[in-house]
């Protein structure tokens, strides 16, 4: 291995076995990183939809998706970006809840999730079923704000946080895998923080 | 591995290192590096620094580093690195935040937010393309202005928050719209980079004139240590 002249790093042998390779923890602090302008969107008139390969498309005003069974993840996010922030607490309700009502069909085996901003990203069907996922509206038992991702977002946590779609719109169900907007622009198609799936070529 | 050829001060707080590659770099103006350093006992710490050297087909690269209180890999770049020194870098990375020289562009950048944008300024001026280049930078003083002997042209504008040189023309004070320049083509795509404060302040004044969302990339500088 080649090491950096110097270079001792910080915090000798007290590192948090919740982090990732190469990430660090960022405390109480939570960055706020997007690519596009912050849109401003009301939940008056904010729905989310599940499309594409599906028995039933489905799309939920703010008051309908609010009537579903919540769901909390509690644990830790990874940013690609290298920082890390533990043990928070977002609800809304499962991807799971809204699949049981959409129902995929058989040949769907991707989902790209959509950003009202037109932000993509692509995920395999099983990073989004089976209690991985969530569409959240509460960060720490307050509205999520606009900066990160409010009104709703996608939270995938066990990928890096660009999967976690702000500002999502919807899930279009694919029997395709298409790369969304990172994964275009020279981010890794599945981002996996513990094999450090980071860019292209990881 | 790169290879430190040189480290100079742009203010008080900000250096840009000039590194060796093994190949000619790739890059486009707007892309980053990241900088990865290794510790005897394998721990790593990584972060990602804007390229402000233009594309020019050399092995060489500069990359502007704000050092940040308390910065991990900042730190360890303005208070250890000497030139000879070897650097783990990956890059180049980004296909978003990019210009290629070929397309009206307008620049908005806040405090170290200029260093993506001087490689697409240092582009058009070697290229000849000024004419399709706008940037205005906001810094907060004189003596936080990165790259102050180079900025200053036809092309430019330079907004100060707190103190101005003697005799400048515009007040303190925060981007307003009246600083953005009048557009040089109605499709020219606006590029804002700085801190996400200046990047919404920014962004909303582009949207307030008229600018459509899907026409301004950003890119943000989270506190990231």
């Amino acid at each position: 291995m080649r090491f950096t002249r110097g270079f001792r790093g910080r915090g000798q042998g007290a590192r948090d076995s919740r982090l990732p390779p190469g990430q660090y923890d960022v405390g109480s602090t939570w960055p706020v990183l997007t690519a596009e302008a912050t849109p401003k969107l009301s939940t008056e008139t904010w729905t989310f939809k599940v499309s594409g390969l599906v028995e039933q498309p489905t799309t939920w005003s703010w008051d309908e998706i609010h009537a579903l069974p919540t769901s909390s993840f509690e644990g830790d996010i990874h940013c690609v970006t290298t920082w890390s922030k533990l043990g928070v607490k977002f609800t809304g309700v499962s991807v799971d809840a809204l699949l049981a009502a959409a129902r995929p069909l058989p040949a769907a085996t991707h989902v790209l999730a959509l950003g009202h901003t037109g932000y993509t990203t692509n995920l395999p069907l099983d990073d989004v079923t089976s209690g991985k996922a969530w569409v959240v509206w509460d960060y720490e038992g307050n509205p999520l704000p606009v900066e990160h991702g409010g009104p709703a977002r996608m939270i995938v946590p066990h990928l890096y946080f660009w999967k976690s779609a702000k500002w999502v719109s919807g899930l279009e169900f694919q029997d395709h895998n298409e790369p969304g907007f990172w994964e275009r622009n020279g981010y890794h198609d599945h981002g996996d923080p513990w094999l450090e799936q980071r860019y292209q070529g990881d | 591995m790169a290879t430190v050829v040189e480290v100079r001060a742009e203010t008080a707080n900000a250096k840009t290192f000039r590194l060796a590659l093994p190949h000619p770099s790739i890059h486009l103006a707007g892309q980053h590096y990241i900088v990865r350093l290794t510790a005897p006992d394998g721990y790593t710490a990584s972060r990602s620094y804007s390229v402000a050297s233009p594309p020019d087909g050399s092995a060489e690269i500069e990359l502007t580093v704000e050092h940040l209180p308390d910065g991990e890999v900042s730190s360890f770049l303005h208070e250890v690195v000497v030139p000879g020194d070897a650097i783990e870098v990956r890059g180049p990375i980004g296909g978003w935040f990019v210009w290629r020289g070929d397309a009206p562009a307008l620049l908005v950048g806040g405090g170290s937010g200029v260093v993506p944008l001087m490689a697409m300024l240092r582009l058009a001026r070697r290229s000849g393309r000024s004419d399709l280049l706008r940037l205005v930078v906001s810094a907060r003083s004189p003596a936080d202005l990165y790259y102050a002997a180079e900025l200053p042209g036809p092309e430019t504008t330079i907004v100060y928050t707190r103190a101005t040189p003697p005799s400048w023309p515009r007040p303190v004070g925060r981007l307003n719209r009246g600083d953005l320049p009048a557009p040089i083509a109605p499709d020219a795509t606006a590029y804002v980079c700085g801190t996400p404060g200046f990047a919404d302040a920014a962004t909303g004044l582009l949207a307030d004139a008229g600018t459509p969302a899907d026409r301004i990339r950003v890119e943000r500088f989270g506190p990231t240590r």
